[in-house]
């Protein structure tokens, strides 16, 4: 059995520098305690180094009796983790310092961060169980770290939603192993094909919940408006970026390796779940007043994009790494979003942002780069991914779904171009109180973000080479 | 070479925004103006070298996204290099025109730098994605401008408007470029492979339904009927300048795409839906013609009359498709006479509609009724006001006779009743001109109260340079077209070939 522990260093980073961060920080006084943000950023660079060696050396390989594979789509999920994670470092350093609480913020960050790569190169169901736990108990305290009350009827809804779909994700492990007789996804691909269709649709279906509340999709995403608009902005911003990573990417796997012999209809099951999700995302974002509420629905509609390339998982060779570069350049843009309302946390409502480009023009154009990025304008790097994920799907046989996601597409320019238009009017400004900005950090990550996301655009051949290995069993 | 055309006024633009506030307002515009002359002036050079034989040249090819089949291949042939210079051209007389703009200069001299980069770069690119990068981008920088320029709030509608309308276009016309990259093998995005290995020869409801999004897409930003109702707010409300590059080069991206990427890579689909092409195209010629004559409003009118225009061009580049009952002469002679169209109606509609925007200046409207007997005042913008009118309804020793000329007589043979049914639309737009000159130029003299009591001036010599210019040289080839034929010519020759193949 290969016990290789060097395969897992990036996870062993998350892990440790939480583990030690807590003990630390219990003895720091408070204002030292930012020590622990340096840490964390440590761990980040530290996964990052590893996970770049592993794939500069191609030392792809399957970890614990083949539960945990760390190849390539797992190291483009953990590049875009852990660089995402030091995003969210970044644009929380104002939020959180000198919080009484500081250490607890960094520590559950970095263990949420270490559940989300577990989820990543899950390559069994109870690996992906406990993936799935670690990723999302952090989260939900997360969301309620400011302890009011809207940010507690965050958490708690947060909290029964994924305990739900938590158990009914167990059930569905449990049914997925009595008829594959097996939890590992090699096992299930050699016995699923013969096994009884109903009970295996019921397994899947059960699993795929799980995955679904993880990327905030449709029939699962209830929970996505409330914690983004009571979190606190960069907890939001982690809630509607990492977790997708995770989500998606163990779907993906899940599917790809798991049920490709199985007779299940499952691209149907997973293509109108697209489309809905995209569809439903966007029209309740229309006429939100408040720009995260705006948000939340906008990441909903990106998940439906998103499950567009696990519809055609098995069909085309090009669906794995359109979803890998989709997720790197929405994590990008989505975060830079969040980043600039993080640095104008008094302007919640759209009007507040009237004006902006005139007082804070760098804000604003972030906002420009980052939103139009959403919508997919080139040359943002979401425009490469959907133009991959779109060229994916009509290769895959679902062409009718491309269309969906074309029409939702320019329907979501609405609502963007409803945040945009106030930034650059120049009657009836907002007051220059409600656009008083937080502090350097938040703006820097907000101009970090979206020059990734150009970057991803105009260079993204980079990610999209090291995108193109195959899935290890 | 074509890359330092086609970037530098991007370039120009980066330094504008790095560099900090301290210019005067007029020091941005001079600086724009040196850079629209430079680049206008390494067109001219490129144009010199130009071997009018040669197929495309000055070509650059790099690897940009190879794995997702996108290269950086850029290049121009007798199809682009008149309009790339259409191009130079007008953003320098938009430049000249600018140079009293007050509001907000360093934002809008950076926009316009921008667009010009994005327009250059549309007509040069010889890479299907690298085309929509600009397609799209021209789209965002001139909602930028109608929305921050225009004339008030009603402005940011009609900007919401022109996006929501010309991104649905920008997205079929992807949806069609998804399909000509799957269909090729390897897959690729690059214009010229695919020209040359045409993929979808042969495939019928396939390529049917390719051609079906690229030329929605593109019909949408040329615009045709009956996807132009985006045309006339957009134009009426935003800045003369903004109209100005909106009609004379982005209305161009629609129609180049037909010529560029529509005929040469789905030449099948072309020639079987060539009817269909025609349809449009008349109905546009007499559709835009007759609601122009119902406007009330100058600059609303000369906006339908874009659609009247663009509508010859689809009939040609429809009748190119024709073979039936027709040679190859005649269809080469009818995408001539398309791509010269694009060059006139470029220079004669910019100038019209920077012309407009003198009289919205001294009036602050642009209603016909509003005015009378305005020649008695203003001489001289009566006098260029009515020369552009007569270029642009298609009077002989203008570009745009010469141009429509050599579209009817290239689509009379194959498609006779459509032919004639469009040439009452010059008719048409004869009437409408001379009617609109009549009301406002000649008669007593009356005019809006919002006027001063000083009187109303005459254009001012950086309204009165560019608009001269741009129909001089519409003049000019009128009367001597030969070195703007002799380009286009072998292009179009080549391009028939290619449908017919």
């Amino acid at each position: 059995m290969n016990e290789n522990l060097t395969a897992l260093i990036p996870e062993l980073a998350l892990l440790g520098a939480a583990v030690i961060g807590l003990l630390t920080g219990s003895w720091l006084p408070r204002r030292r305690q930012c020590a622990i943000a340096v840490l964390a950023v440590a761990a980040c660079a530290a996964g990052l180094s590893a996970t770049a060696f592993t794939l500069a050396t191609d030392r792809e390989q399957t970890v614990f009796s083949h539960t945990f594979a760390a190849d390539t789509a797992t190291g483009i999920g953990r590049l875009v983790v852990l660089a995402a994670l030091l995003l969210i470092i970044g644009m929380s350093t104002e939020t959180v310092r000198g919080h009484a609480r500081e250490t607890e913020y960094w520590v559950l960050l970095l263990l949420t961060g270490a559940g989300t790569l577990a989820l990543i190169g899950a390559n069994d169901l109870l690996m992906l169980f406990a993936a799935y736990l670690l990723a999302s108990i952090p989260a939900y305290a997360l969301a309620g770290f400011a302890k009011d009350a809207s940010g507690t009827e965050a958490a708690l809804k947060y909290y029964l939603m994924g305990a739900l779909l938590g158990t009914t994700m167990l059930a569905g492990t449990a049914v997925l192993y009595a008829v594959g007789h097996g939890t590992l996804y090699r096992e299930l691909n050699a016995a699923l094909p013969a096994a009884p269709y109903g009970l295996v649709a019921v397994g899947l279906v059960g699993v795929l919940a799980g995955l679904l509340f993880k990327a905030g999709a449709v029939p699962a995403h209830f929970w996505v408006p409330d914690v983004t608009e009571g979190a606190p902005a960069p907890v939001a911003a982690y809630v509607t970026t990492l977790p997708k990573v995770g989500g998606l990417i163990a779907g993906y796997r899940l599917l790809h390796q798991a049920l490709p012999g199985s007779d299940l209809n499952w691209p149907l099951l997973l293509a109108i779940l697209a489309a809905v999700t995209m569809t439903l995302g966007n029209f309740a974002a229309f006429f939100q007043r408040s720009v995260t509420r705006l948000l939340a629905y906008s990441t909903i509609s990106q998940v439906g994009y998103l499950l567009m390339a696990l519809t055609v998982a098995t069909r085309t060779d090009l669906a794995q790494r359109s979803l890998l570069f989709y997720l790197a350049a929405y994590a990008a843009t989505n975060l830079g979003a969040f980043a600039v309302v993080t640095e104008l946390p008094r302007a919640r409502s759209l009007d507040d942002y009237r004006g902006l480009g005139r007082h804070r023009p760098g804000l604003a154009a972030v906002l420009v780069v980052c939103l139009l990025g959403l919508v997919g304008t080139p040359p943002t790097g979401v425009f490469l991914g959907k133009l991959e994920v779109f060229s994916a799907t009509i290769d895959g046989g679902h062409t009718w779904l491309a269309v969906v996601a074309v029409a939702n597409t320019v329907a979501s320019l609405f609502y963007y171009l409803r945040w945009l238009a106030p930034v650059f009017t120049t009657t009836a400004p907002a007051p220059a109180a409600v656009q008083a900005a937080l502090g350097r950090w938040a703006a820097v990550t907000a101009y970090t973000a979206a020059a990734l996301s150009l970057a991803l655009g105009i260079a993204g051949q980079a990610v999209l080479t090291l995108a193109d290995g195959s899935l290890l069993p | 070479m074509l890359s330092v055309v086609t970037f530098l006024p991007l370039l120009v633009c980066a330094v504008l925004l790095i560099l900090s506030r301290v210019l005067p307002d007029r020091a941005y515009v001079l600086i724009w103006i040196t850079a629209a002359a430079v680049d206008l002036a390494l067109v001219v050079v490129l144009w010199a070298g130009f071997d009018t034989g040669g197929g495309t040249q000055y070509e650059q090819r790099a690897r940009w996204i190879p794995s997702a089949g996108v290269g950086y291949h850029v290049g121009v042939d007798g199809l682009s290099l008149p309009l790339v210079a259409l191009t130079c051209l007008l953003f320098l007389a938009v430049a000249v025109y600018s140079l009293r703009e007050h509001r907000r200069v360093r934002s809008y001299v950076c926009l316009f730098l921008f667009l010009q980069t994005v327009s250059t770069g549309l007509f040069v690119a010889l890479d299907l994605i690298l085309f929509f990068v600009f397609f799209d981008l021209s789209i965002v920088g001139m909602f930028f401008v109608i929305a921050g320029w225009g004339h008030g709030e009603r402005a940011r509608a009609a900007a919401l408007k022109f996006f929501l309308y010309t991104f649905v276009g920008s997205l079929a016309l992807l949806l069609g470029f998804i399909g000509l990259y799957l269909a090729a093998d390897p897959h690729t995005f690059d214009i010229t492979d695919l020209t040359r290995a045409a993929p979808l020869a042969g495939r019928g409801a396939y390529a049917g339904l390719v051609l079906l999004a690229v030329g929605v897409g593109l019909a949408v930003k040329t615009p045709t009927v009956p996807f132009h109702t985006w045309l006339p707010p957009a134009h009426t409300d935003a800045p003369a300048a903004g109209s100005a590059i909106l009609a004379g080069v982005l209305l161009k991206m629609g129609t180049y795409g037909f010529v560029r990427i529509a005929m040469p890579l789905l030449p099948g689909s072309w020639r079987r839906y060539a009817l269909a092409v025609v349809v449009v195209g008349v109905v546009s010629v007499v559709y835009g013609a007759l609601v122009a004559l119902a406007q009330t409003d100058f600059k609303r009118m000369v906006a339908y009359t874009s659609v009247n225009h663009m509508g010859y061009v689809v009939l040609a580049v429809g009748a190119a498709g024709s073979l039936a009952g027709t040679d190859a002469q005649a269809r080469s002679l009818a995408v001539t006479g398309a791509v010269t169209q694009m060059v006139s109606h470029g220079l004669i509609t910019g100038a019209l509609f920077l012309l407009t925007g003198v009289l919205y200046d001294r009036g602050g409207t642009y209603a016909i009724d509003a005015y009378s007997g305005l020649a008695a005042h203003t001489p001289r913008f009566a006098a260029a006001t009515a020369v552009a009118a007569f270029a642009s309804l298609g009077i002989p020793g203008f570009s745009g006779f010469i141009a429509e000329f050599q579209i009817f007589t290239g689509s009379l043979a194959s498609r006779t009743t459509a032919t004639a049914i469009a040439l009452t639309g010059i008719i048409v737009t004869a009437a409408l001109f001379l009617t609109a000159l009549r009301r406002m130029f000649l008669g007593a003299a009356r005019l809006p109260p919002t006027i001063p009591a000083a009187g109303i001036t005459d254009l001012h010599r950086h309204e009165a340079l560019p608009t001269v210019a741009l129909l001089a040289l519409a003049t000019v080839i009128g009367v001597v077209p030969r070195w703007l034929l002799d380009v286009i010519e072998p292009a179009g020759r080549t391009l028939a070939g290619l449908v017919a193949r």
